[in-house]
């Protein structure tokens, strides 16, 4: 048994500590909102914070997050930066498919909380790592600069 | 009268005997008074010596800075090899593969070289490798060199490599840090010789690599040609 505290809450998940953390919260919690894409942590698709980091959560272990936390897209708007990226996704339209965009606003959300004003470059940077087979890259870099003008 | 003469005389003759039994003892007791002065001679005959003594140095010196810069070689086959030089690259992306290609998503060193906002090394990599062809290597404290000591091995000749090492102004540490570093940091051991599936290992053993450095840094850390 190993517990977690997702999204505020706390959990007793019977799974095998390698258990990818993806699988435990899709399966055994049913917070469907992460996706699993490639499944080796190369296209950002599954991406949840773990204390604060956005972690790839398709290759990370759940025994890494016993006793720590995880936020996931589920629980975003609940601080004032999540918020403001929900808010800015909208007004900018930024998700075609939308297969791609909870890991791309877990990772917008990161680099908005250690980089408040963030440059075209320092988006390049944070963002490089979530894939968008729709190309909303665009989208997602207005959408990145509106949410840090809206404080 | 005859008789004082004699006395005389005799004592004449104890005068001659007390000249002779001195310049006997000072003839037979100057060798040992020079013989202080033979130890000097020797330290004297020293300077006669020296030039070959030197010789002989000068050529040990010869054979253990080419032993050294031998050794520096070996392990520069190690230090170029992908495993480690994609850590150390010139520009600020780690490599990937064994064509060294700039790693996927542009991974970028930050600061501490852990990476920045959300394409941190740890959000991928593991504190053990992902089983699986390809998947991310682990390690506890996967990272870069940090940004103010980027520690480049890319492009570096065997002598522009040895140079930045014996170079604390570009390592942040000692030659014995260094040695340290590649003989137990938890990160070169996995990296290098534990990379996971899919992956090739240096040309020689952790073992003779760090025996290499070691030998190279004992030997007077020479520079090679």
């Amino acid at each position: 048994m190993i517990n977690l505290k997702v999204n505020g809450k706390d959990y007793t998940v019977d799974a095998d500590p390698s258990t990818p953390i993806l699988w435990v919260l899709r399966d055994a919690l049913e917070l469907t909102g992460t996706k699993f894409g490639c499944g080796m942590a190369q296209c950002g698709a599954c991406t949840v914070h773990l204390n604060g980091d956005a972690i790839r959560s398709c290759i990370t272990p759940v025994a890494r997050a016993a006793g720590q936390e995880i936020k996931t897209i589920e629980s975003l708007s609940e601080d004032a930066i999540g918020k403001r990226l929900q808010k800015a996704w909208i007004e900018e339209d930024v998700p075609q498919c939308g297969y791609c965009q909870s890991g791309q606003l877990m990772a917008a959300a990161v680099l908005l909380k250690e980089k408040p004003n963030p440059t075209d470059n320092d988006i390049d940077l944070g963002m490089s790592g979530n894939i968008c087979r729709c190309g909303t890259y665009q989208r997602v870099r207005k959408a990145i600069h509106r949410a840090a003008a809206m404080k | 009268m005859k008789s004082t003469t004699v006395k005389r005389l005799f004592s004449l003759n104890k005068i001659i005997y007390v000249v002779l039994v001195l310049g006997f003892v000072t003839a037979v007791a100057a060798p040992f008074k020079s013989s202080n002065k033979i130890i000097q001679p020797i330290s004297a005959n020293k300077k006669i010596i020296d030039p070959i003594v030197d010789k002989e140095k000068a050529q040990a010196d010869k054979i253990r800075e080419k032993e050294s810069a031998e050794a520096f070689k070996e392990a520069y086959k190690v230090l170029m090899h992908p495993r480690c030089m994609n850590c150390h690259p010139s520009g600020d992306a780690p490599l990937q593969g064994d064509d060294s290609h700039i790693h996927a998503q542009n991974v970028t060193r930050g600061k501490d070289g852990k990476g920045v906002y959300a394409m941190k090394c740890s959000n991928c990599h593991q504190k053990e490798n992902t089983p699986g062809l390809n998947m991310p290597p682990g390690d506890p404290d996967w990272h870069l060199p940090p940004a103010n000591m980027k520690m480049v091995f890319q492009g570096k000749t065997p002598a522009q490599l040895a140079a930045q090492f014996k170079d604390p102004k570009q390592t942040g540490k000692t030659l014995q840090q260094m040695l340290k570093h590649v003989e137990e940091d938890h990160l070169v051991i996995n990296s290098g010789w534990n990379p996971g599936a899919g992956r090739t290992t240096p040309p020689l053993s952790h073992a003779e690599f760090a025996a290499k450095f070691r030998e190279w840094i004992e030997k007077g850390a020479a520079i090679p040609k």
